[in-house]
């Protein structure tokens, strides 16, 4: 089975986040907590219903992750600018932040 | 269901009834339009009072030669997102000079209160949750409309000439 | 320009009240997301790839340095110090937070701005030429117009549920620059024998998936009919448009599947029943009234010609070449139009920093009558009215804030959408591609010498970059996980509006800058003389020759 984690935006702001392991929505995908058997991605999506429910984030969504230099990266090149920031415009988006851990998109 | 009527939470006299629930004379009862348009001669010819639901897609002016005998048309949002009623509600009143009660049912909710209203829907079926105070607020959020539609409300460009012709 | 009255004014600050009102109660949980979409949308408000974005109205493209400098100051206080200039004559802003959305709404309604309707299955902002009071070739203004039927269409009671979105596009001039042909409604002012002005009526335009070009239903509405002609438009598509497949609902679907006859008959027979039973169109007075602030500002009386303005010419080429291609025939002697270019080489389309905004407003305060601005559907701005005479102040200082680019209408002016940079709906990214076209054709004279050359770019088949009408088309495709570019040639959006052809099998990331090279060099190399235009070298000899260079002479 693929590694799933948990996007969503923030209901509040719309800042990208993901569901840590601790349980905390995280503004890092470097944070994200990864599943790959069907109870870990159970478990996500149960994540995402409540936090839904509870107004805390919207369009919550399991992305496919992959392991790249020991680090979890989403697979998608979407999802990879959506933990990053726009491509044009490299000052801008999490990546201008100094702790993004992310090697550089696509 | 709470059905609200001018501004009010009032009691539901009516019945809903689906293509084949018998049709008692003492009740008031609504049909879907398709029942009545096959059972029109003896829904009218019995004792109950009609009323017809009208989906979207049925052929508004079906009805036209029978409003004076309906006291109720319910319209039907199976979603708020579906907008073909509000059309239906306008022709009514303003084509087919339609004068008994037109009853928003199925996903309404206070957001689309004001469009409706103005429309020509004056009953409202909501679900029992629904705050009707919030309700009594929606009608205040605006105090001008652009154009002119089923109400009574004066357009803003009604307004705008009778102001100046009075301020003269 | 319109300026609110009270009322206006009124239902603005009410609108953002409500809206107030409705993210509150969503913050609060008394709406979920499937109820708060649609109410958020009808207010320009998305949800993207990084945050929130707002899309606010520039109604008809046209507002003022006033209304600039809140623009500015919004990205600034609420953004990240840019905006983005949209193809539908909006301004986009990318970095939006919910909760501060109702404060940047009150802050737009102090200079009479807002975001009704920029989203939603509802009646969107109306297209209008931006030249309009300014063009040579113009037959009625149509901004007058396009104010009536945005007043008409605000918060409509019976079309704010459509099927889906709604457009609607009205052009007075001869040469169509509003696109009015790919529009849900074009409208085409203009003068019958008896010298009445009227509208042409065309309905069923569009992009996106399925595109089509407009169709005549009515050769003549006379302007006091306008409203209840379109009344009848929308009730005869709010209640036939296809609901069950968001691909099949703009009324384009339903112009075509019923056939534009029928859509005529069913139109009049509704315009016809309606005149008897409503008022909706305007009484004379009002007509007038929203008339008299378009009417044509007190221009000075000034020669034809300026004598510092063609010394400048004679000596500096490069304000000579920035003449050439952005400063338009002005219907008044002495004026001309400017167009201010978005497209700097390799920069990002429509994109403008809060600055520069600062700077336009300041120019436009200085020099443009009226302190008037428009915003283009080709992401581009105008100054629709400035004397030749202070032409060169004006190129000096856009230039000073690096917005003095000569491109316009050039290869180098390029649409693209924001595309997989910002867009949750993207497949592909569509500006690092316009970046670096931009850059392959970075040499000026090489674009003099290319021509008038429209490129389009859209990151998903919605087609917000026009790729359909482009010369040149590119829409961004997802191939297993991979960017992936088709190209098409031929569309375009004026008076001769077509929808562009597809070559062949697509293009990767990198190759499709060279196929766009490719087909210019084609074109360069077979072009009849320096003077046939692209789109006429393409018309005259098909897509054969182009197809052979890109693919091979096998694929022609
Ligand atoms: S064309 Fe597609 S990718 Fe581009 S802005 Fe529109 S929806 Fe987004």
């Amino acid at each position: 089975m693929a590694a799933k984690a948990l996007k969503a935006n923030r209901l509040s702001d719309g800042e990208a986040v993901w569901l840590s392991r601790t349980g905390i929505w995280e503004t890092r995908v470097t944070l994200a907590r990864v599943e790959e058997d069907a109870d870990g991605i159970a478990a996500l999506e149960d994540a995402a219903r409540t936090a839904t429910a509870d107004c805390i984030v919207v369009d919550a969504e399991l992305i496919d992750m992959e392991i790249r230099d020991g680090a979890p990266v989403p697979s998608k090149l979407k999802e990879r600018i959506r933990a990053l920031g726009p491509t044009v415009r490299l000052d801008l988006g999490k990546q201008a932040e100094p702790e993004s851990r992310l090697g550089k998109v696509a | 269901m709470a059905l609200i009527k001018d501004g009010k939470q009032v009691s539901d006299q009516w019945l809903t009834a689906d293509a084949d629930t018998p049709v008692q004379p003492d009740i008031p009862t609504i049909v879907p339009f398709a029942r009545f348009i096959a059972e029109r001669d003896s829904l009218l010819r019995s004792q109950a009072e009609i009323g017809v639901k009208l989906s979207p897609g049925d052929d508004v002016a079906a009805l036209a030669g029978d409003l004076d005998r309906l006291k109720v048309i319910a319209v039907d949002f199976p979603a708020f997102t579906d907008g073909r009623a509000y059309s239906y509600a306008r022709l009514l009143r303003q084509r087919y000079g339609y004068r008994g009660e037109i009853r928003a049912t199925g996903n309404v909710l206070r957001d689309q209160y004001l469009f409706m209203l103005r429309a020509g829907i004056d009953a409202f079926e909501v679900t029992d949750k629904t705050q009707i105070s919030s309700w009594i607020d929606a009608l205040e959020e605006f105090s001008h409309y652009y154009q002119k539609a089923s109400d009574a409300a004066q357009p803003v460009w009604a307004k705008r000439h009778t102001t100046v012709a009075a301020a003269e | 320009m319109y300026r609110y009255d009270e009322f206006d004014a009124t239902l603005v600050r009410e609108r953002v009240s409500q809206f107030r009102g409705q993210v509150a109660r969503r913050v609060a949980g008394e709406l979920t997301e499937d109820e708060f979409k649609p109410l958020r949308l009808m207010n320009g408000l998305y949800l993207q790839i990084h945050a929130y974005m707002l899309r606010v109205a520039i109604p008809y493209g046209t507002f003022d340095a006033r209304q600039m400098r809140k623009l500015a100051h919004i990205a600034r206080v609420y953004d990240k110090g840019y905006g983005h200039f949209t193809t539908r004559q909006n301004i986009q802003f990318n970095w939006i937070k919910l909760d501060e959305t109702p404060d940047i709404l009150d802050e737009l309604a102090d200079v009479e701005m807002h975001a009704i309707q920029t989203s939603g299955n509802c009646i969107r902002n109306t297209t209008a030429d931006p030249y309009a009071g300014a063009a040579v070739d113009e037959v009625e203004d149509p901004r007058a117009w396009a104010e009536i039927i945005r007043q008409w269409s605000s918060f409509h009671p019976e079309f704010s549920f459509l099927p889906r979105k709604f457009k609607i596009a009205v052009t007075g001039a001869t040469h169509d620059r509003a696109a009015v042909r790919v529009h849900d409604i074009g409208l085409i002012a203009k003068k019958n024998e008896a010298g009445e002005i009227g509208f042409e009526v065309m309905v069923g335009g569009g992009q996106g998936r399925t595109p089509m070009i407009a169709k005549t239903i009515r050769d003549f509405v006379p302007r006091d009919h306008l409203l209840s002609y379109l009344e009848a438009v929308l009730r005869v598509y709010n209640m036939l448009g296809r609901r069950d497949n968001k691909y099949k609902a703009r009324i384009k679907i339903l112009v075509h599947e019923v056939g534009v006859e029928e859509i005529r008959s069913l139109v009049e027979a509704e315009w016809e029943a309606m005149q008897k039973e409503t008022s909706v169109d305007l009484p004379t007075a009002e007509r007038d009234r929203i008339a008299s602030y378009f009417s044509a500002p007190a221009f000075e009386v000034l020669a034809d010609t300026d004598r510092g303005f063609e010394a400048r010419r004679f000596e500096d080429r490069d304000f000579a070449a920035w003449v050439r291609s952005n400063v338009k025939p002005h219907r008044q002697t002495g004026y001309a139009i400017v167009d201010i270019s978005l497209k700097p080489t390799g920069g990002i389309p429509g994109d403008i920093t809060a600055d520069q905004m600062d700077t336009v407003a300041d120019i436009a305060d200085a020099f443009a009558v009226g302190s008037e601005i428009r915003a283009t559907y080709q992401q581009n701005l105008v100054l629709p009215h400035v004397k030749l005479s202070d032409l060169p102040a004006v190129y000096d200082r856009l230039k000073a804030a690096e917005l003095a680019t000569g491109n316009i209408g050039l290869a180098g002016d390029i649409i693209a959408c924001p595309g997989l940079d910002y867009c949750n709906l993207a497949n592909a990214r569509s500006i690092p591609i316009a970046q670096r076209i931009s850059e392959r054709f970075a040499d000026l004279n090489r674009q003099f010498d290319i021509g008038p050359l429209e490129i389009k770019i859209s990151g998903c088949i919605n087609a917000c970059g026009h790729h359909h009408v482009g010369h040149i088309g590119i829409l961004g495709v997802d191939r297993k996980g991979e960017e992936h570019y088709q190209l098409t040639l031929g569309g375009r959006a004026d008076e001769a509006a077509a929808i562009g052809r597809i070559t062949g099998p697509g293009f990767s990331y990198d190759g499709i800058i060279d196929a766009v090279e490719t087909v210019v060099e084609t074109y360069l190399a077979i072009r009849a003389n320096p003077e046939e235009r692209f789109i006429d070298t393409l018309d005259r000899v098909g897509q054969d020759p182009f197809k052979e260079r890109l693919y091979g002479a096998k694929a022609a």
